[in-house]
C-alpha cells in the first residue's frame, strides 16, 4: 500500500479555542440542568436524611472525587518512583 | 442428553491443535469459527451434569450445565469472538494457539462441576495464558511472565492445598457452596482470591497484562479474573468476609489507576475496581446481588475487552502506551476514540451504556440488606470509575497534550471488533432483559427510573467537574507507582542480598578463623615447638620481673641454641623426666 494515500485525516476541531469555551458553557449549563428537577421531586432517603437534600448526589459525587484524587496525590509522593526503579 | 451434547473447552483444545496443520486463511476462519461454534454449543447445552468420569476413587464431572455455567459460557465465547476478529492480522500460530488454549480451559473450569476438574483447568489457565505475555518478546515482558506464572502458582498451590483437605474432611469432590469455615474453605477462597486479583496478591495484574502483546493484553482481560468470580459466586456466595475485599479492591482500583501513567495499567487497575463490585455482590449474596453479579461480569467482560481494544489500537499504531508520549490522537484515530469512548462510559455505569444496568444491581441489593458501608464505598467508588476510566483513560490518551503522533485507524478488522462489542454496550445498556433472562436468579430491577437516572447523571457529571477542576493534580509524570509486587520484585532482591551478607559473612569469617588464622598460628608453633615454648616463658619471666634489659639477649641465646641444636643433655633429660612424671601421673590416679 501507498504510505502516501493513507495518510490519516487531520481534526483539529478541539484545537480551536472558541470550541473548548462553548464545550465549557454547555457543560456548566448541563451541570445546572441536572440540578434543578432535585428542588421539584421527592427523594426517599436511604441510609440517611442528607440524600433527600437537593443536589446530594451531584455534591456526593464531586466530593468524592476531590478526595480520591487528593488521597492518591499524597500516596504519590510516596509510591510513586522513577521508570528504571526496577532495573536498578 | 441431547443430541448436539459437546464440551465447549473441547472445540477450542482442538482448534488449538488444528491451528497448527492449516495455512494462513484456514487459521483465520478457524479462529473465528470455534468462538462462534462453541457459543451455539452452550446454547443448546441442557441442565445437568455430563462427562462424568471415575478417578482416584471419585466421581467427577467435566460438565455441569445451569444458568450460572451457561452466563460465563455465553459472555467467554462471544468475548473470545470479538477478541480473535481483533487478533486476525496475527501471522504467528504460537499465540493463537496459547490464546485459543487459555480460553478453552476457562470454560472447562466454569463448567467443571468437581474441585479436582477445577484445578486441572485452573492450572491449565495459567500456564497457557503466561505465553500471551511471553509473545510480547520483551526483557520486561519476560520477567512480568516469569512473576506472573509464579504469582499464579502459589495460588493454585494454594487451592490445591485447600482442595485436597476439603476432601480429605468432607469426603467429597463436588464444587458446590462452602458453608464451613476452615483451614480448607480458607485455602481454597484465597486460591480463588489470588486469581480474582484481591490485594496483597492484587500486583500480577498491573504487571503482566500492560506487558502482554497488544492482543494478547485485550484476551487475558476477561478470563481469569472472571472465572474467579465465577468460582467466588459458586463457592462462597454470601461469605461476609467478601464485602471487605470487594470494598478494598473497588477503591484500590482507583487510586492506584489514577497514579498510573501507562494507559494499559490504567486500564489494569480499573479491572481491580470492576471485580470489587463483582465481589461485593458474591458478598452479599441474597439472589438479587448475585444475579447483579453475574450481570456486571457480563457486561465488564465485553466494556473492558472494547477498552483494551482501543487502548491496544493506539498501542499498535504509534508503539506507546504511556499516556506522557500520547495525546491529540483524536485527530487521527477518531473511531478509536468513539469505540473507546463507549467503552469508558460503560464502565462508568453511564445511562443507556451497558454498566448501567448491571452495577446498580450490586448497589441496590446491598441497600436492601442495610449494609451502609458497601452502599457508600461502592458509590465513591462508582464516582472514582468516571474518574478515572472514564475520562482520565480517554483525555489524556486522545486529548491532552499533541505529542505530535499522527497514526492512523487501525485495520479494519480491529475497528470492526471495537465496533461489535460497542454495539453489544449499547444494546445491553438499552434493551438489558436478555441479559437479565440468562441470569442465575429472576431479576425484577429497572434501571430506568427517573430519579435513578438522574441521580446517576448528577454523581457522574460532578466527578467529571472535579476532574476539569483538580486537572493540575492529574498532569501525568513519568513515574511508575510501587504495588505489592515490591515485595517480592525489591523485597526479594533485598531479602537475597541480606542472606548473602549474613550467610556468606559468617561462612568468609569462619574460612579466615579456622582454615586460615588459627593454622597458620599452629604451623608457626609447630615449626620449631622448643625454641617457642622457651622463648615465649623468658617473655613471661621478663614481665613478671619487670626486667626486660636481658630480654632480647636471652632470645637471641635461645634463637643460636636452637639453630645449632645446643642443648645440654641435662635439660633434655629433665624434659623427659618431667613429661614422664605428668604422664604417670594422668595415668595411673
Amino acid at each position: 500500500m501507498d504510505s502516501e494515500n493513507n495518510k490519516p485525516e487531520v481534526c483539529t476541531w478541539f484545537d480551536q479555542p472558541q470550541n473548548i469555551k462553548r464545550l465549557k458553557t454547555v457543560f456548566y449549563i448541563v451541570l445546572v440542568l441536572l440540578v434543578v428537577p432535585d428542588f421539584f421531586m421527592h427523594k426517599h432517603a436511604l441510609f440517611f436524611s442528607a440524600e433527600t437534600w437537593p443536589g446530594f448526589y451531584a455534591f456526593f459525587g464531586f466530593v468524592s472525587c476531590v478526595v480520591i484524587i487528593l488521597v492518591s496525590k499524597l500516596l504519590g509522593f510516596a509510591l510513586k518512583k522513577k521508570e528504571d526503579y526496577y532495573d536498578r | 442428553m441431547t443430541a448436539s451434547l459437546l464440551h465447549p473447552s473441547l472445540l477450542f483444545f482442538v482448534g488449538a491443535l488444528l491451528l497448527w496443520l492449516l495455512p494462513l486463511l484456514g487459521r483465520r476462519i478457524l479462529i473465528l469459527l470455534v468462538p462462534a461454534a462453541a457459543f451455539l454449543v452452550i446454547t443448546q447445552l441442557a441442565p445437568g451434569t455430563y462427562f462424568n468420569y471415575h478417578l482416584f476413587g471419585f466421581d467427577l464431572s467435566l460438565l455441569r450445565v445451569d444458568k450460572l455455567s451457561k452466563a460465563f459460557g455465553y459472555v467467554f465465547t462471544i468475548n473470545a469472538f470479538a477478541c480473535f476478529l481483533f487478533a486476525l492480522h496475527l501471522k504467528s500460530r504460537y499465540e493463537h494457539t496459547a490464546a485459543l488454549a487459555y480460553i478453552g480451559a476457562a470454560l472447562g473450569a466454569v463448567f467443571a462441576a468437581d474441585l479436582v476438574s477445577l484445578y486441572l483447568f485452573w492450572e491449565i489457565m495459567a500456564v497457557t495464558s503466561t505465553f500471551l505475555v511471553l509473545a510480547r518478546k520483551t526483557e520486561r515482558a519476560y520477567g512480568a511472565a516469569f512473576r506472573y506464572v509464579m504469582v499464579h502458582i502459589f495460588g493454585g498451590l494454594c487451592l490445591l492445598a485447600g482442595i485436597l483437605l476439603q476432601i480429605n474432611a468432607s469426603g467429597s469432590v463436588a464444587f458446590t457452596g462452602f458453608s464451613v469455615h476452615g483451614l480448607p474453605t480458607y485455602l481454597i477462597l484465597i486460591g480463588f482470591l489470588a486469581n480474582a486479583a484481591a490485594p496483597p496478591l492484587n500486583a500480577w495484574l498491573s504487571d503482566a497484562y500492560p506487558e502482554a502483546t497488544v492482543t494478547g493484553g485485550v484476551i487475558m482481560t476477561a478470563y481469569t479474573t472472571k472465572t474467579a468470580v465465577y468460582t467466588l459466586i459458586r463457592g462462597f456466595a454470601g461469605w461476609e468476609i467478601l464485602l471487605v475485599v470487594g470494598c478494598v479492591m473497588a477503591i484500590y482500583g482507583i487510586i492506584w489507576a489514577i497514579l498510573e501513567n501507562d494507559m494499559r495499567r490504567i486500564l489494569a487497575y480499573s479491572i481491580m475496581n470492576q471485580v470489587g463490585f463483582m465481589i461485593c455482590g458474591v458478598g452479599i449474596g441474597t439472589s438479587l446481588a448475585i444475579s447483579g453479579a453475574v450481570a456486571h461480569a457480563f457486561c465488564h467482560i465485553i466494556y473492558k475487552a472494547l477498552l483494551w481494544m482501543s487502548a491496544g489500537s493506539v498501542l499498535y499504531m504509534t508503539g506507546k502506551s504511556k499516556c506522557t508520549d500520547l495525546g491529540g490522537l483524536y485527530k487521527t484515530m477518531p473511531l478509536t476514540l468513539i469505540f473507546g469512548t463507549i467503552g469508558a462510559l460503560a464502565i462508568s455505569s453511564f445511562p443507556f451504556l451497558s454498566g448501567y444496568t448491571s452495577k446498580p444491581m450490586i448497589i441496590e441489593a446491598g441497600v436492601h440488606q442495610g449494609f451502609f458501608w458497601v452502599w457508600l464505598i461502592l458509590e465513591i467508588a462508582s464516582a472514582g470509575v468516571f474518574l478515572h476510566a472514564g475520562i482520565k483513560f480517554p483525555y489524556f490518551v486522545f486529548f491532552a497534550k499533541d505529542n505530535g503522533l499522527r497514526p492512523g485507524e487501525p485495520p479494519k478488522h480491529m475497528l470492526l471488533a471495537m465496533a461489535f462489542l460497542s454495539f453489544l454496550c449499547i444494546f445491553l445498556g438499552v434493551y438489558p432483559q436478555p441479559l437479565y433472562n440468562i441470569l442465575p436468579y429472576p431479576v425484577e430491577f429497572h434501571a430506568y427510573t427517573f430519579d435513578h437516572t438522574l441521580h446517576q447523571f448528577q454523581l457522574l457529571m460532578f466527578s467529571a467537574l472535579a476532574f476539569f477542576l483538580l486537572l493540575p493534580l492529574l498532569k501525568r509524570t513519568r513515574t511508575i507507582s510501587l504495588d505489592t509486587d515490591w515485595f517480592y520484585r525489591k523485597g526479594a532482591r533485598l531479602f537475597v542480598a541480606g542472606c548473602d551478607k549474613t550467610f556468606n559473612g559468617l561462612n568468609s569469617f569462619g574460612d579466615r578463623i579456622f582454615m586460615q588464622q588459627i593454622p597458620a598460628i599452629f604451623a608457626r608453633f609447630f615449626s620449631d615447638p622448643a625454641r617457642n615454648v622457651q622463648r615465649h616463658l623468658i617473655q613471661l619471666g621478663a614481665e613478671a620481673s619487670g626486667d626486660n634489659s636481658n630480654l632480647e639477649r636471652n632470645k637471641d641465646k635461645v634463637d643460636y641454641r636452637t639453630r645449632f641444636s645446643a642443648y645440654p643433655v641435662g635439660g633434655g633429660v629433665f624434659l623427659a623426666v618431667f613429661f614422664l612424671a605428668v604422664m604417670s601421673i594422668i595415668y595411673f590416679t
